[in-house]
């Protein structure tokens, strides 16, 4: 069962302060990633991405539950018996190896013959496009080329999964774009398994075949780009990645395939997610989310969902309008495309059933 | 000599009359030949008594007195052939040896213990570790002699040794701790994940990273030692160190060829002192 499953966390608990005072750095996460992909760890300082990224390398001892490589049980094995290698956020290369001899350092300890170590040395320095530094040692290397050696160095010997905390962050916001492409290329190239901790939500939707969003020590959902911003699992997940408007209201009516939303004076059409984690009830209150992108200003058809509102502020972008309504339900943010006429006054809103959906709901009230 | 310059600039400002009371001036409000002067005769004051020493050994006379009669090595070569002499700088050289490199083991066990490790007492621990270069010397000496003499051991060259670990310690643990202390843990925990085993690890990441610090600390315990003299006094044996063999010299009068050897000594101690805050400050840039 557990084949597919290149690294698995099951229930896993990461426990730091006293006992009288547990601060929970993670709290039974469970994750799986398959081979070959490029899996990221996003959520804000504190959410515990980091330290699940600590236990998969080895660095950190769970509390409860257990850390699985490649079908095996790794959660007691020290860092330098899993085959597993990390790129850290401050690369740490040895500051007394030159560039050279800090690639060559993994397949020094891997007892490779000499020749043999001297070759791939220069064939990654290649690859990496780094032939000329060679002698240099880290301290004379900008940022951007010690990142370059910090990934040959954790990538020369192939390991089954390379660990990537925050990697960008010490970078130029200029070269950064142009390294995470990168990055997403020797990926492929490779066809290694990268798993990615970062804060950014659009470097992760950017690289990643998956994404975990996580908050406060636990895993709120799982799954690709696309599915982390339409389908959000909660409301959570709906602020912490990208924008979201969100009205309240109770749930009227259900249906196999749609809810409809009663609030004050309207109702909304929703349809209902087929994986929706949420099991609607009839009468229960509920919150509606629909991306800015997806609210249309003056449709020239009727949709079924309507809303009309005073236009308050706009602001222009570039290749994006933001436009400011205000509603009797709300206020609510419609983006549109950079070069769409707009002007302040009153507007009509309206989107279609499947371009919201319900994200929280209370079963209590 | 072992002991490190005071500051001269410290004593300079405190000691300048200042015409208007506690209103602090700017530098340049100050003459400088009067700071110069001050400070020529601050170390005038410190050094002149060396610098006496220094030239008698090399004057033609066998009193040491002025005016200088004439430039001789003679003096460098009694002190060689002076066979007691000879020995005591010997005894020197192998206590002072064997103290350094112990007590740089030590010095550098105990400093991985304080820097990885939160442990009950530790604070207590460091400070223990420091008494022997807090307290008097004397107390420590007496102290050791009522140990050893407990303890059923004879007095030798070896409890000397003994007591200048004691002594060693606490100095190399401070540039150690030091140095120990800008390591930055990611280092580790690279080499860690790249393969390495906690033996590897230190050899290949750690040592070369606090290597200077090592040789600093070494270079000054082995400073300490060779001139040390109170703590000496209480556990030396039969065997004597040249310190102790200078000072037992002293009591009846200062030979030339005393001078001879104390210039030595300054001068080694004086390379390596310098050697040593030469290469902590190389590396900690």
């Amino acid at each position: 069962m557990k084949d597919q499953r290149l690294v698995y966390l099951d229930r896993v608990s990461k426990v730091y302060g006293t006992a009288a005072h547990p601060v929970y750095a993670m709290r039974e996460v469970t994750l799986d990633v398959q081979p070959g992909e490029f899996f990221s760890l996003l959520g804000s300082s504190g959410s515990g991405k980091t330290t699940t990224l600590r236990l998969i390398g080895g660095f950190e001892l769970p509390e409860a539950g257990h850390v699985y490589l490649g079908g095996k049980d790794v959660t007691q094995l020290p860092a330098y018996r899993r085959d597993v290698h990390t790129v850290f956020q401050s690369y740490a290369l040895f500051p007394h190896m030159t560039v050279v001899e800090n690639i060559a350092y993994p397949l020094k300890l891997a007892k490779e013959p000499q020749s043999a170590i001297a070759e791939r040395v220069q064939e990654t320095l290649k690859m990496f496009r780094i032939p000329d530094l060679g002698d240099r040692r880290p301290a004379q290397l900008s940022g951007g080329q010690q990142q370059r050696v910090a990934l040959a160095r954790a990538l020369i010997n192939r390991p089954k999964v390379l660990l990537l905390d925050e990697p960008l962050s010490a970078l130029d916001a200029k070269i950064r774009e142009e390294v995470r492409q990168e990055l997403r290329a020797l990926q492929q190239e490779t066809n290694l398994t990268f798993i990615y901790v970062t804060h950014d939500q659009e470097e992760a939707m950017a690289l990643s075949d998956r994404i975990a969003v996580m908050h406060n020590g636990q895993v709120k959902q799982v799954g690709t780009p696309r599915e982390i911003y339409n389908h959000p699992a909660d409301l959570f997940v709906a602020q912490f990645v990208g924008k979201a408007n969100f009205l309240q209201g109770a749930i009227a009516d259900l249906s196999d395939t749609t809810a409809t939303l009663q609030t004050q004076g309207a109702s909304f059409t929703v349809h209902r997610q087929p994986n929706a984690a949420i099991p609607l009830q009839k009468g229960t209150d509920a919150t509606l989310m629909i991306r800015p992108e997806r609210l249309q200003l003056n449709p020239d058809t009727a949709l079924p969902n309507r809303l009309s509102g005073q236009l308050t502020h706009l602001t222009y972008i570039g290749q994006l309008l933001e436009a400011t309504i205000e509603t009797p339900l709300g206020t609510l943010r419609v983006t549109q495309l950079g070069h769409t006429a707009l002007q302040p006054g009153e507007v009509e809103l309206g989107w279609n059933p499947d371009d919201c959906q319900i994200v929280d709901y209370s079963a209590t009230r | 000599m072992s002991e490190s310059l005071p500051a001269p600039s410290a004593t300079v400002q405190t000691s300048i009359p200042t015409e208007s009371g506690m209103v602090p001036q700017p530098r340049s409000a100050r003459p400088s030949w009067l700071l110069a002067g001050w400070a020529t005769l601050v170390f005038g004051f410190l050094y002149l008594p060396i610098a006496v020493l220094v030239m008698m050994s090399f004057n033609d006379s066998r009193i040491l007195a002025l005016p200088i009669r004439g430039l001789t090595f003679d003096w460098y070569i009694t002190a060689l052939q002076d066979e007691p002499l000879r020995d005591s700088l010997w005894n020197s050289l192998k206590v002072a040896g064997i103290a350094t490199v112990l007590a740089t083991v030590f010095g550098l066990l105990a400093a991985f213990a304080i820097y990885r490790y939160r442990f009950p007492g530790r604070s207590a621990f460091r400070i223990a570790l420091n008494l022997p270069i807090l307290l008097p010397g004397i107390v420590t000496g007496v102290a050791m002699l009522a140990f050893f003499s407990d303890l059923g051991f004879g007095l030798s060259l070896g409890t000397v040794i003994l007591g200048h670990v004691v002594f060693g310690i606490p100095v190399a643990l401070g540039p150690l701790l030091t140095r120990l202390g800008q390591f930055p843990r990611s280092l580790e925990e690279a080499a860690y994940d790249l393969g390495a085993k906690p033996a590897q690890v230190f050899l290949d990441v750690v040592f070369p990273y606090i290597r200077s610090a090592v040789i600093a600390a070494a270079l000054l315990a082995f400073t300490l030692s060779f001139d040390e003299v109170v703590v000496t006094i209480f556990l030396t044996g039969r065997d004597n160190t040249l310190p102790m063999e200078i000072w037992g010299r002293l009591r009846t009068s200062i030979t030339p060829e005393i001078a001879a050897i104390a210039t030595v000594v300054l001068l080694t101690s004086t390379v390596l002192v310098l050697l040593s805050q030469r290469i902590s400050a190389r590396d900690s840039a």
